[in-house]
């Protein structure tokens, strides 16, 4: 998980969704999580070639896998693929709290600045 | 847009967005004091640690030098409680004019932001816009696809609720 943290993490989800195929295989999973097996099928891929493309979506912190027995079963990753009215209200919201600390540092420079008026004055 | 706020946000004046063009989002708040002190909290390191990362964010601010001139640089060093690896966060200034005017890069990936920072002072109050103006409209898209935001806290806050939504991610 850290590696989606590290400074190649945007390069590596960009990468994963320049792909059309990957791209489908998102939308794909946003249905229902699959198979590896299942994805080849439908995407009419090689298995290797359908791992390769799970994997650089793994690593992209987009899709999770998980192996029960013989099968690696697909899901999306928590990032999630979002629209752009999602995004724009959560990019609002983290300007909206910090902004709502900001108040605080204003107002306390504000009182700062009239108390120091008042020595001044004295 | 939503009047909808969350408990961080509901003391104080709305902060409204907008994407504005193909490649940029701009956001603007009023705030209850002379532009001079939002600029002075915006290009102080001490006072800028005090808000840029408020406490909802579960970020931790390690480090925070600001060369505030025209070409000076920035890093914002950043921690999260999950991590071993603190982030930089990089960028120049572009111009600087206080107390009006405030513009710097967003250098921590390739494809990012140049940010404008505006205050506008009437009668005590300052309106602020905030426009972030990506290179392409493929760079601000990829943004959204992404989740990223300014390349910004979104990646701890996401990060969060993957940890807290799939408890598989722990053992993984």
């Amino acid at each position: 998980m850290v590696q989606f943290y590290q400074a190649p993490r945007f390069d590596a989800s960009f990468a994963a969704i320049s792909d059309a195929t990957r791209r489908g295989v998102l939308e794909q999973l946003g249905r229902a999580d699959a198979s590896i097996t299942e994805l080849a099928a439908r995407f009419d891929m090689t298995l290797t070639g359908m791992k390769k493309h799970v994997s650089v979506l793994e690593q992209a912190g987009l899709v999770t896998t998980e192996k029960v027995g013989r099968v690696r079963t697909c899901k999306l990753g928590g990032r999630g693929l979002e629209d752009e009215a999602a995004w724009i209200e959560r990019y609002r919201r983290m300007w909206a709290t910090r902004f709502a600390a900001l108040d605080k540092v204003v107002e306390h420079l504000k009182q700062k600045e009239a108390s120091d008026g008042r020595k001044a004055d004295e | 847009m939503d009047a909808k706020q969350t408990s961080d946000e509901a003391q104080g004046p709305v902060t409204k967005t907008d994407r504005h063009s193909d490649r940029e989002v701009v956001v603007t708040r009023t705030f209850d004091g002379p532009a001079r002190l939002v600029f002075e909290a915006w290009t102080t390191p001490a006072l800028l640690m005090q808000w840029w990362t408020p406490k909802s964010f579960g970020i931790t601010f390690i480090s925070c030098d600001a060369d505030v001139r025209p070409g000076g640089t920035y890093r914002f060093v950043m921690g999260h409680p999950d991590f071993d690896q603190p982030m930089a966060f990089v960028g120049r200034y572009l111009e600087v004019d206080p107390p009006r005017r405030l513009v710097w890069t967003n250098e921590e990936s390739d494809d990012g932001s140049v940010t404008t920072l505006t205050l506008e002072e009437r009668d005590g109050q300052t309106h602020l816009t905030l426009r972030d103006l990506y290179p392409s409209e493929a760079a601000l898209d990829e943004a959204m696809a992404s989740g990223a935001i300014n390349a910004y806290p979104e990646q701890f806050t996401a990060l969060d609720s993957l940890l807290i939504g799939s408890p598989k991610v722990h053992s993984a």
